[in-house]
């Protein structure tokens, strides 16, 4: 650029001496260095941050371990001036009654059978989550119906009684049934036999459903007021997921149904439950569904805010599904319909399964909210953990003054496992279904 | 379901194979069935009201309620209000706990969801803490845990914390002064409003002027200056006449409970915590996707144009983060306001505590209390997302 005579002038005869190496760049005074105190605004947070860590975590561990009670009978061993020093949380107490926490009052002889279901609904939940499994298909019959059907012999102890008239009614319906859709299937020429082979599937399937529930296993009956605890959190959770899958997969296709009654019907029962506090569901459960039975009838009280959690969900759950379905690209629609398949035959072995899968995460985080909804079934007097804690945090035998914080902190610990498990659960699978994005 | 289609002639178009047929009667066969259920329920629970001798209809808000509410906005007598007032009043108290809530919770979150993206590492693991720790647990275990934790350790009234200049806690909650307005006080109230005004005028212009010009002006000073100082100027001016606007009537305390004053209760406290607290943690995710939602590309060319860090985050990520922040962060609003219910459970006077509870227990009409208290929730989700969507449709990129 210079248009210099002598160009040597300007140029260097030797190198410059080096620079000195740059700082530390690695290790830990260099990882310190950067993500600590980069700045003075950032030293600044890190010291207060520090300072607040400092003031809130050795109380906390001091209460929970150092100086909490881990043996003892009755109050003595949790009241400061019986005890002999100061006393934090006070886990005796959580520890005598975890048998209450954990099945309420169950009676006792009978607590086994809680425990089957306990292993029963781990064997569905992981069949069904683990995505490697084995006939996962299977897994969805498992869980959508034997389990079902198994826990409430098990947990009620079955022997409806249904009685001889009950069961030659059902012969009826199901002589009346099959042949309703083999009249069907001949209206519409095709084959007859398929016709009344669906018919009779969805007999055998109710016929089974309702034959276990009124054999007698000779197993004692369990009133539900005797349940509680843990059983009852995880049962309202169970019934809320069996229910709400596949009634919020119908609402999912009927708003998206071009069916305008249809699509009509489930926007007002989405909209509608998605705009109220479950609460309120759960009220209108408890004091106006015995209003709109017949007289004769009476609903359980723990079935009750069952089937309002159960409505609840579903609205939830149908968004979710919705998600899933309009994801999918319309292309998938078009194939499955130029080879012929019809609607269910399309969204059963098509767009669903696909729908569904994308949506894991989804329907996994209405399930960790469903789950912390459960607690408030405790409102209307449903004996679930919260509510046992409750109760037995003002027992007189374990008055003390940490019991209620210790009570809450085991409830805490309970659910934030539940919770921040499915949570980890749930981003794994949002990674593995990226991953085929990611290519 | 296999159809057996002919290979050689077209099949006789059947009726039963016109998709219009179908679909309709899948809908009448669908609007039956409803039909059905309603009239069952409906019938079912004319005959229990009237065997159970329960009136119907919605005559009995103005009957006489008979009972105290602890907090009341409007004046609120257990003899001379009404069912309908006590609904008023549980519904003010809802609205309340959810705008402060509201409020609250929009600070704390966007504080720790952008906490969670400092580059300090501390910083950023403590917030993530906080979110997994609060998000994970019941928030009706939260309300719980807050109000004996807050109610706890308070002593009793007689015994009641003087904390100076009025103000006193106890086991009844916080008592501080009440402001008594003047008759003259409409000055400092038009001031206000004038400062507001100023303020919305002045914005629209320091807009229009950036926009042709590129000049910025210094809003937020301008806005604090007329929306605090001109109040303050009225208050001081109306003191140099010799006018005293607003005095306080002091708690005064007695034997055995305080009066007078102004009184926040407890359970208030303890749910505007766990409330903004709860919330707060789903906010911060909600902020934190909607900043990574802006794509790196925008941070560095705002740097390449010579923009500060401030500058880009506040001129070029935060407005189109908002975009993809505004429509979760209002459900979040309404989860607040729907979660504000959980007050039931500690005692807090809001709609369903007032009215799903005592109304419903005393008068027993389950149907009205529960479709005018559902009714007012779908009011405001609805609302709210009709608000919402005339939103969202200004603000949508527009595609080419």
């Amino acid at each position: 650029m210079s248009t210099a005579v002598d160009t040597n002038r300007f140029v260097r005869s030797e190198p410059i001496a080096a620079l000195p190496p740059p700082n530390l760049a690695r290790g830990p005074v260099a990882w310190v260095r950067e993500n600590l105190f980069s700045s003075p605004l950032n030293t600044l947070l890190t010291l207060f941050v520090a300072y607040l860590l400092y003031v809130l975590i050795p109380p906390i561990v001091d209460f929970l371990f150092i100086n909490a009670v881990w043996t003892g009978t009755d109050r003595d061993a949790c009241r400061a001036e019986t005890a002999g020093h100061r006393v934090g949380a006070c886990w005796a107490f959580v520890i005598d009654k975890i048998n209450y926490f954990t099945y309420g009052s169950y009676t006792i002889a009978e607590r086994w059978r809680v425990n089957i279901f306990f292993a029963m609904l781990a064997l569905g939940v992981t069949w069904l989550l683990w995505l490697k499994a084995p006939r996962r298909d299977l897994g969805a019959a498992y869980f959508f119906w034997l389990f079902p059907t198994f826990s409430y012999v098990l947990l009620t102890g079955g022997n409806l009684d249904l009685g001889g008239r009950f069961w030659l009614g059902f012969v009826a319906f199901a002589i009346l049934l099959m042949a309703a859709f083999g009249l069907m299937a001949h209206l519409l020429k095709v084959s007859v036999k398929s016709g009344v082979a669906i018919a009779g599937g969805i007999v055998a399937v109710l016929g089974i459903t309702l034959a276990l529930m009124d054999f007698d296993f000779g197993l004692q009956h369990v009133p539900t007021s005797l349940w509680g605890g843990v059983l009852v959190t995880l049962l309202v959770a169970t019934v809320g997921i069996v229910f709400s899958l596949p009634f919020g997969i119908l609402l999912a296709l009927g708003r998206r149904s071009r069916l305008p009654v249809v699509q009509l019907a489930s926007v007002i029962f989405i909209e509608f439950v998605r705009g109220v506090p479950l609460i309120t569901v759960l009220i209108m459960a408890n004091t106006m569904l015995p209003l709109f039975l017949p007289a004769d009838m009476t609903v359980d009280r723990l079935a009750r805010p069952l089937i309002g959690v159960a409505f609840f969900a579903s609205a939830y759950m149908a968004e979710v599904v919705r998600g899933g379905l309009q994801a999918m690209p319309k292309g998938q629609y078009e194939g499955a319909m130029s080879l012929g398949l019809n609607y269910p035959q399309m969204m059963v072995f098509i767009i669903l399964p696909q729908a569904l899968r994308i949506v894991i995460p989804g329907i996994v985080n209405t399930f960790i909210g469903l789950f912390k909804d459960t607690s408030l079934v405790s409102i209307v007097g449903i004996f679930d953990l919260i509510k046992t804690i409750e109760a037995s945090r003002i027992d007189p035998n374990w008055a003390a003054p940490t019991i209620s914080y210790t009570g809450y902190a085991f409830a805490a610990f309970f659910y934030f496992v539940f919770c921040f498990g499915m949570s980890r659960y749930s981003l794994g699978v949002e990674r593995r279904l990226a991953a085929g994005q990611n290519r | 379901m296999q159809t057996t289609v002919s290979q050689t002639s077209p099949p006789e178009k059947s009726i039963l194979y016109d998709p219009k047929v179908r679909g309709a009667f899948y809908q009448v066969l669908l609007v039956l069935i409803v039909g059905y259920l309603f009239y069952m329920a409906a019938s079912n629970a004319v005959e229990n009201l009237q065997r159970a001798k329960i009136a119907s209809g919605f005559g009995f808000l103005n009957n006489t309620a008979g009972f105290d509410i602890s907090q009341t906005l409007i004046s609120f007598s257990a003899a001379g209000s009404t069912y309908g007032d006590a609904f008023i009043v549980g519904l003010l108290n809802t609205l309340l706990v959810s705008a402060i809530g509201i409020v609250l919770a929009t600070f704390l979150g966007f504080t720790v969801g952008i906490a969670r993206l400092s580059k300090n590492w501390m910083v950023a693991k403590v917030a993530m803490v906080y979110v997994e720790l609060l998000r994970n647990i019941p928030l009706l275990l939260q309300l719980l845990f807050w109000y004996i934790a807050v109610l706890g350790p308070l002593p009793q009234p007689r015994d009641s914390i003087g904390m100076g200049a009025g103000f006193f806690l106890n086991s009844r909650g916080l008592f501080m002064p009440r402001p008594l307005y003047a008759s003259d006080a409409w000055v400092m109230g038009a001031a206000l409003v004038i400062g507001i005004v100023g303020t919305i005028i002045f914005r629209t212009w320091a807009k229009k002027q950036q926009e042709s010009t590129g000049r910025q002006y210094p809003l937020g000073l301008v806005t604090i200056g007329l929306v605090l100082g001109l109040p303050i100027l009225a208050w001081l001016a109306l003191a140099v006449v010799g006018a005293n606007p607003i005095s306080f009537e002091m708690p005064q305390k007695g034997t055995f409970n305080l009066r007078g004053g102004m009184q926040i209760l407890p359970e208030f406290v303890a749910l505007l915590v766990g409330l903004v607290t709860y919330t707060a943690a789903f906010i911060a995710e909600v902020v934190r996707a909607g900043i990574l939602a802006v794509s790196k590309g925008q941070t560095e060319a705002a740097g390449s144009l010579g923009l500060r860090p401030g500058q880009t985050l506040r001129l070029v990520v935060v407005p189109q983060a908002m975009r993809v922040i505004i429509p979760p962060l209002t459900s979040q609003y309404l989860n607040l306001t729907k979660n504000s219910s959980l007050a039931v459970a500690i005692g807090y006077p809001d709609l369903v505590q007032v009215f799903m509870g005592t109304v419903l227990n005393q008068t027993g009409q389950a149907i009205e209390v529960v479709v005018i208290t559902m009714g007012v929730y779908l009011t405001i989700s609805l609302v709210t997302s009709f608000v919402m969507n005339i939103y969202n449709r200004r603000v949508a990129i527009v595609e080419r």
